[in-house]
């Protein structure tokens, strides 16, 4: 399915799209040379700040320690995502189709919203045992659910009027109308909640790793760097999470343009 | 408001034989319980819609003529009274599938394609992929949009995407069509386009027509009666024959016509009766 974008010239679109890829490199290659310059010739102290090149010269060194502890993180921030998500569409479906569970939700949901990493992981943590990815599974599990249970039960909300008088016109049966209309009307809602919840679940995989458990994740290996004073180091693997993060957003904006094409997005 | 049970439907063999009235509203009153009480949106509304006529609802805000004509659609139950399409009752008769309906907002299927949002009808009820597509290239054709089958309706004018909703609601070819207020959010070249073109397409299927309306010259032009209501309670004033002769080669002439004017003066008079119709009328209403 091609789209043509109305209104607007092929080139001037094209000159659009250059400009929004060239724009953040140039100025993300200003800022490292600003940084390698504060380090190198104004000499700012490498345990306060250490160069570009100093966190670059150890990412390429330990880089098969990058790449497995962005695998294991990666993997804890996945499974939590998805586990996450599925109860959370779920448990939206149940209660929007049925008050009295929303009303029992509303609550649940609320107290999960506000539990901080920090204060859950080191209970997990000693809960499932020291050598267990279980405690950070379940807390990135934890934070993507609540913003897709909150998004998807918004969608399942937003059924127009008309289109339900249609419906009813139509004389169409309950599941013709969940299939026809409710669930598409939910879709965007349900995808823009997994796309903030990638995010939390990347950063709470992450964060869990710094109460206890067993090391090797990215979370672990940056406080172990930091902690023997190999800054620089610390450093890499901070840039080696900043690419997982962006993965997992990325991937998960794909999914969501996937899911809504042909739709017009504000 | 109660909901009344939906009746199965009955699998009646004998095909029931077309009564010559489309619509027959008998007595019908309709109140709705909001918070600040009971609010008289109908009383004793009486009317009879003839198979094939086109007839419009017109009167100011709050005079009920949706809530009227959603109580033709089934879509809403009267308090009192009885409302018959084609011999059955309303709620049989949306069942049965025996009106089409087009709604002020098109309500078209955003993750849709124009011709899937054509064809929804037809595939709710089972139509084969076949039939179906025949039928949508077809409506597609009626109103003028068969290049546009693939494509989906945000990328459509607002006059277009009505036209895709009026394309779906003679989807099943009903004899009845129910239209509040369709072409209301319309600038007036489009509207009048419309308009004509609503005319030629009754024309090519002989549908009655339910047409709500606040534009007396939309409603002089396209009805065969006008029925004028007044709000507080909801009731109908007077119901207005109009008396032009169509002409589907000159459709656009009769809006220069003498008849239409007339038929304008007339519909005016009749919503202002009680208070004075104001003098020095050099406005004709333009919506």
């Amino acid at each position: 399915m091609v789209l043509t974008l109305p209104g607007k010239s092929r080139s001037a679109a094209r000159t659009e799209t250059t400009l929004r890829i060239i724009a953040p490199i140039a100025v993300g290659i200003l800022v490292l040379v600003g940084w390698q310059f504060l380090v190198s010739v104004i000499g700012v102290s490498d345990y306060l700040l250490p160069s570009p090149a100093a966190i670059v010269e150890e990412f390429i060194e330990f880089f098969p320690s990058m790449v497995s502890a962005t695998l294991i993180t990666g993997w804890n921030a996945l499974l939590g995502l998805i586990i996450g998500s599925i109860l959370g569409i779920l448990l939206a479906a149940i209660a929007a189709g049925w008050r009295p569970i929303d009303h029992m939700s509303a609550p649940v949901v609320a107290s999960l919203a506000v539990i901080p990493i920090v204060a859950l992981a080191p209970v997990l943590n000693s809960m499932f045992g020291a050598d267990s990815q279980f405690g950070r599974q379940a807390i990135a599990g934890l934070a993507s659910f609540v913003p897709v249970f909150i998004n998807t039960l918004r969608g399942f909300r937003q059924t127009l009027p008309v289109h339900r008088d249609l419906m009813k016109v139509y004389a169409a049966s309950s599941a013709q109308i969940v299939r026809t209309v409710t669930l598409p009307t939910a879709v965007p809602f349900v995808f823009t909640g997994i796309r903030i919840a990638s995010s939390l679940a990347v950063i709470s995989a992450l964060v869990a790793e710094y109460f206890g458990g067993p090391r090797g994740g990215l979370g672990g290996l940056i406080s172990t760097s930091a902690a023997s004073s190999a800054y620089a180091r610390a450093w890499a693997y901070v840039v080696a999470s900043i690419v997982l993060g962006l993965v997992f957003f990325l991937a998960t904006l794909a999914l969501e343009r996937l899911a809504t094409r042909g739709r017009r997005r504000s | 408001m109660t909901q009344v049970p939906e009746p199965q439907p009955t699998d009646s063999s004998a095909t029931p034989t077309r009564s010559a009235d489309a619509v027959v509203v008998r007595g019908v009153d309709k109140t709705f319980d909001t918070r600040s009480g009971q609010v008289q949106a109908l009383t004793a509304i009486g009317l009879t819609v003839s198979a094939g006529e086109f007839v419009s609802l017109i009167g100011p805000s709050g005079c009920g003529k949706s809530t009227l004509m959603r109580l033709i659609a089934d879509l809403d139950q009267p308090t009192a009274g009885s409302v018959t399409v084609f011999g059955k009752t309303a709620s049989r008769a949306r069942l049965d599938q025996d009106y089409g309906i087009a709604f002020q907002q098109a309500g078209l299927l955003p993750w849709r394609t124009v011709a899937a949002n054509v064809g929804l009808p037809l595939e709710l009820h089972g139509a084969t992929s076949r039939d179906r597509n025949a039928r949508i290239e077809e409506l597609l054709d009626m109103v003028g949009l068969s290049d546009f089958a693939d494509r989906y309706p945000d990328q459509l004018s607002g006059g277009m995407q009505q036209r895709v909703a009026i394309a779906r609601s003679l989807a099943e070819k009903p004899d009845l069509l129910l239209m509040d207020e369709p072409f209301g959010a319309l600038d007036e070249m489009t509207r009048e386009r419309m308009q004509t073109e609503l005319l030629r397409i009754c024309a090519e299927t002989g549908a009655a027509v339910v047409f709500v309306t606040h534009s007396i010259p939309e409603a002089v032009y396209l009805s065969d009666r006008v029925v004028v209501m007044s709000p507080r309670p909801g009731r109908i004033q007077q119901i207005v024959p109009m008396a032009l002769t169509r002409d589907p080669e000159h459709a656009e002439a009769l809006r220069e016509d003498r008849a239409f004017f007339d038929g304008v003066t007339a519909v005016r008079e009749a919503l202002h009766t009680g208070s004075p119709v104001p003098t020095g009328a050099r406005g004709v209403e333009n919506r």
